[in-house]
């Protein structure tokens, strides 16, 4: 098992090198010529000074060497500045990561909540009312695109029914809590501070439904149908043969069988969730990675966007190492 | 009966599908005494496991039991609720089905699996069971039960499988097994292990038995009473020596005849009876079998015979028989005479020939495993002739199959066939040798593409080779073939699923006739067939060689259909030819030891084995000396060395230190 790990992720780290030398290059070859951008057309007409520019910046250098000193800086955790804010991009990311982590993990932990248990009610009540229920929530929450959703959600429990607070994360004169994690959840819990832990939840919330939408829609589906597999395999019936009760036979032959796809579903989810929040967070006014990918985006800010996309390729790869152990665990054939 | 621990009254079970609902189960009744063993037997679609899963209430919709009474010790399973239906399933009646790969949950470890129902039911606490389980594994005969209890279904062989899943049904010490096809998936050395465990099982704890199975063998070396279904209903019901010396039904005749038995008089033919069981949507309205019995009057046509007695304790569903009489023995064809060949040049040669297949690594550093598949076969087919490779799963039969058609490349040896030498042809040389030489698979589901149409699948050859310029000339073709192997010409158009197994398999020998061969590869081609079914599939062969002077490589795991066919056997274990002799020497004077193991472990009514033990080693090592010492009962020192081989008479070949120094039958 430990070989196992120490293997993937070994393989992990060749990948990320891997994507690390694609977005490099792919940020070299985009066109524009930082020259004339930074140096206007006066100065970049003359040739010394032209030269002069290019050996101070290093882009005299052939194209190996400059991925050296940025693949050193990035051993040294060095992403670049960002042109937009004028502060190193790690510090950006770092100040934005733990709002987009808190929001697209409280929304993971709902979708598996709800849709994990009603995937299995609606298999083991096939044409039920149960399953007719999950198969609408997994029919609404693949289809409904996030930003209607979004908004009649904003509409109904913020402008009608007032039970939500608005966008943002806490209230506009509430002060974050103390502690250094960002984390705002985790931050007051930890400190006790219980009245601040409300605010964030109750902040949380919407945001979190709705960015589930889609991944528990997915999860409900894929949990249904491997289940509805499931129930049908030998060792199922071998099972009830034994004259083991239906809960037992349910919960400890055919779901752990199950969930196999599902984990392979959920980590992708996960990963979406963590990279692909834009939407939710624009609406929401969450200041979270999303918004910043966003707002960097927009103003071709490319050492800010290569280092997000540093970053979300190595979640996808940390979630894909996650995943394949889960598999491990989960299925012992895979184990060797 | 008083005593019985099962009686059951007619059963009905109905699958309600969407063309209408099937009687699958129709009006079943049996009963099983305390310690008894009784056999059902019957073809798939007898509705014999849904039976058996009908007692034990595990069918789901659209299956329903819609009538009877399943009597377990004078209670209605059929009435229990569900909460005595668990607290009596798995504890009074236990169950074991055909296929251990998919019966056992691939994610539990076996102890588990062994000793749930043992805690579920209250018997005992978790550590009592963890000793009570390492204990029946022990038992049932699994290799270190400690290691065993611990490990999951998947790092097993199919026999530990099937004793791993009998442990499982013996754990709350049933008063009643219910085994369905047990041994159906397992080697016949294997099989046998398994059946003595069953019968030792009944013996020692009086364990009732109820064994299901399509092989007369399998249930006629356990059983001491046997019921055999035909269409959903019960056609005959007796002491097992007496059904299958004297059966009163029809059907139960052409199953007691259509078996090739190792102690029947070699023929030629088979006597099966043509036709196929009735679509259960439209039964026949009199009789069921009616439509395809020899004996049929004309009451048969129009009233449905009763279930009734034709001789103390037999029961029969037959108007011919009613009145007590037998039906005519089964008359022996004569031994046609095979083709004379004009030459004494072998068709086929091969010399020395070598597979191996390497696994992938398991890492990067790790060394790399070989399948040791083929390790140096040779062999000769004669024009005409029909060869035949025996041996069990895993003993590179196959592989040779594929080696000789040139769907694999050897790794060395020689192949000459029609004076050609092919082992290195490639591209288009080996594209104008393939119509020569044709290959029959064993699954006629998975041969066939599923999307196209009859006639287009025995087409395309004959268009691929230039055989016939036009669709039109190809479609003349295929009628011609189609009718040659027993079908309906105007069936072109239809799709493969629209066929039964048996029909199939005539539509892969018609594809491999139409670039009319020489020589024809059949790799297992009726053991995925119901006895009857594989009776007229052998006799189409048989038909198809006189006719076209064919010669078939005819590849099988079971002796007795080997035994029927073919005219020279070779006997292969861990890629090697083990024996080889004329198919009445080799059976009637088996001279190397796994021969002989072998063919005393094929089940036959009343006749008594010699078991063997372990299962064959791992094709990962290529055995040093002979390859056969590790299970073999008379191996010596010697047998280290590779052994020699040795012609012990004309044409009879034996790679064995000691040849016929095992005696198996009596």
């Amino acid at each position: 098992m430990l070989r196992y790990v120490a293997i993937r992720l070994a393989s992990a780290v060749v990948m990320a090198l891997l994507a690390s030398l694609v977005i490099f290059l792919i940020s070299n070859f985009v066109p524009g010529d930082p020259v004339l951008a930074q140096l206007g057309d006066i100065l970049a007409s003359d040739p010394t000074v032209v030269a002069q520019w290019r050996a101070k910046w290093g882009l005299d250098l052939p194209l190996w060497d400059r991925y050296w000193i940025f693949l050193s800086g990035l051993l040294h955790g060095d992403l670049g500045v960002s042109i937009a804010t004028r502060r190193p991009v790690l510090e950006d990311i770092a100040q934005y990561a733990p709002a987009t982590i808190e929001l697209a993990t409280v929304s993971f932990l709902l979708a598996l909540v709800v849709g994990i248990p009603l995937g299995v009610a609606a298999a083991v009540w096939r044409d039920s009312i149960v399953d007719a229920v999950a198969r609408a929530v997994s029919l609404l929450g693949v289809s409904a695109p996030t930003f209607w959703l979004a908004f009649i959600f904003l509409a109904i429990f913020y402008g009608w029914l007032g039970w939500a607070p608005g966008p943002g994360r806490l209230d506009p004169i509430a002060f974050p809590p103390e502690g250094s994690t960002g984390f705002f959840l985790w931050d007051s819990a930890r400190q006790g501070d219980w009245e601040t832990f409300h605010d964030a939840l109750a902040h949380l919330a919407l945001p979190a439904i709705v960015l589930a939408a889609a991944t528990l829609g997915l999860i409900t589906r894929t949990t249904r149908a491997a289940m509805l597999e499931c129930l049908h395999q030998d060792y199922v019936r071998v099972a009830r043969a034994k004259g083991l009760k239906e809960r037992a036979v349910v919960l400890h032959h055919a779901l752990r069988n199950a969930l196999v796809p599902v984990v392979t579903l959920g980590g992708l989810a996960y990963a979406n969730l963590l990279t692909g929040a834009v939407m939710t967070e624009t609406i929401f006014a969450w200041p979270g990675l999303g918004r910043y990918t966003f707002r960097s985006a927009a103003a071709l800010d490319f050492p800010a966007i290569m280092g997000i996309t540093l970053v979300v390729s190595a979640t996808y790869l940390l979630v894909n190492l996650v995943v394949d152990l889960s598999y491990a665990l989960l299925d012992p054939r895979v184990r060797r | 009966m008083s005593d019985a621990v099962l009686d059951v009254r007619g059963l009905v079970t109905v699958f309600h599908t969407d063309a209408g609902p099937v009687r699958a189960v129709d009006g079943v009744s049996f009963s099983v005494g305390k310690g008894e063993t009784l056999g059902i037997v019957g073809e798939s679609g007898s509705g014999k496991s849904v039976t058996a899963q009908s007692l034990m209430r595990l069918l789901d919709p659209p299956a329903r039991i819609e009538g009877g009474e399943v009597l377990f010790e004078g209670r209605d399973v059929l009435t229990m609720s569900p909460r005595e239906l668990t607290a009596w399933r798995g504890a009074n009646a236990a169950m074991v089905f055909q296929d251990s790969l998919t019966g056992l949950n691939p994610v539990l470890r076996i102890l588990r699996q062994v000793t749930e129902h043992v805690v579920a039911h209250g018997r005992m606490d978790a550590r009592d069971a963890r000793r009570h389980g390492i204990e029946l594994l022990r038992r049932m005969g699994v290799a270190s039960p400690e290691r065993a209890a611990a490990s999951y279904p998947h790092q097993f062989s199919g026999g530990m499988r099937q004793r791993v899943m009998i442990a499982m049904g013996m754990a709350n010490d049933p008063t009643l097994l219910l085994a369905d096809e047990p041994t159906t998936a397992l080697d016949v050395t294997i099989q046998a292990q398994i059946l003595d465990l069953l019968a030792g099982l009944n013996e020692k704890f009086g364990t009732a038995i109820v064994l299901i199975s399509h092989d007369l063998g399998v249930i006629g070396t356990i059983c001491k009473r046997i019921v055999v279904m035909y269409a959903g209903e019960v056609v005959e019901e007796g002491p097992t020596t007496d059904v299958l010396s004297d059966p009163r039904h029809p059907y139960a005749w052409a199953l007691a005849n259509a078996v090739p038995r190792l102690d029947a008089p070699i023929a030629d033919r088979l006597p099966g009876i043509e036709g196929a069981p009735p679509d259960p949507l439209a039964m026949p309205q009199g009789c069921r079998f009616a439509p395809r019995c020899p004996w049929r009057i004309d009451r048969c046509g129009t009233e449905r015979p009763p279930l009734a007695e034709v001789a103390p304790g037999r029961l029969a569903r037959c108007w011919v028989t009613a009145d007590g009489r037998s039906l005519p023995p089964r008359t022996v064809p004569a031994h046609a005479k095979p083709p004379e060949s004009s030459t004494t040049e072998p068709l086929l040669v091969a010399r020395d020939l070598v597979k191996h297949f390497p696994l992938p690594k398991k890492s990067f550093f790790g060394a790399r495993e070989v399948v040791h598949a083929v390790n140096g076969v040779s062999l000769h087919v004669m024009p005409g002739e029909r060869l035949g490779i025996v041996g069990e799963s895993g003993c590179g039969k196959s592989t040779l199959a594929r080696l000789v058609t040139r769907l694999h490349t050897p790794d060395a040896g020689h192949i000459r066939f029609d004076g050609q030498d092919i082992a290195t042809l490639g591209g288009e040389e080996l594209r104008q040798l393939r119509p020569r030489l044709q290959m029959v698979f064993q699954d006629p589901y998975a041969s066939l593409n599923p999307r196209m149409r009859i006639g287009d699948i025995l087409a395309e050859p004959l268009l691929v080779h230039g055989r016939a310029r036009t669709a039109a000339e190809a479609g003349e073709r295929v009628g011609a073939l189609l009718d040659m192997v027993g079908l309906n010409p105007s069936w072109a158009a239809r799709f493969p699923h629209e066929f039964s197994g048996g029909q199939r398999q005539r539509i892969s020998i018609a594809r491999a006739l139409g670039l009319e061969p020489a020589l024809i590869v059949a790799d297992e081609p009726v053991s995925a067939l119901d006895v009857n079914v594989q009776a007229q599939v052998l006799n189409l062969m048989l038909d198809l060689r006189e006719r076209m002077g064919l010669a078939y490589m005819f590849i099988a795991h079971d002796l007795a259909v080997v035994r029927a066919f073919c005219d020279r056997v070779a006997v292969m274990y861990l890629g090697r030819i083990v024996e080889e002799a004329p198919a009445r020497d080799l059976f009637a004077q088996p001279a190397h030891p796994y021969t002989v193991s072998l063919l005393s472990a094929v089940p036959e009514p009343g006749r008594q084995r010699v078991v063997l033990g372990g299962e064959p080693p791992s094709t990962l090592r290529l055995p040093q000396g002979c390859a056969f010492r590790a299970r073999c009962p008379v191996a010596e020192p010697v047998c280290a060395e590779p052994p020699p081989l040795t012609e012990i008479a004309p044409g009879h070949r034996v790679l064995c230190h000691a040849p016929g120094s095992l005696k198996g039958m009596p």
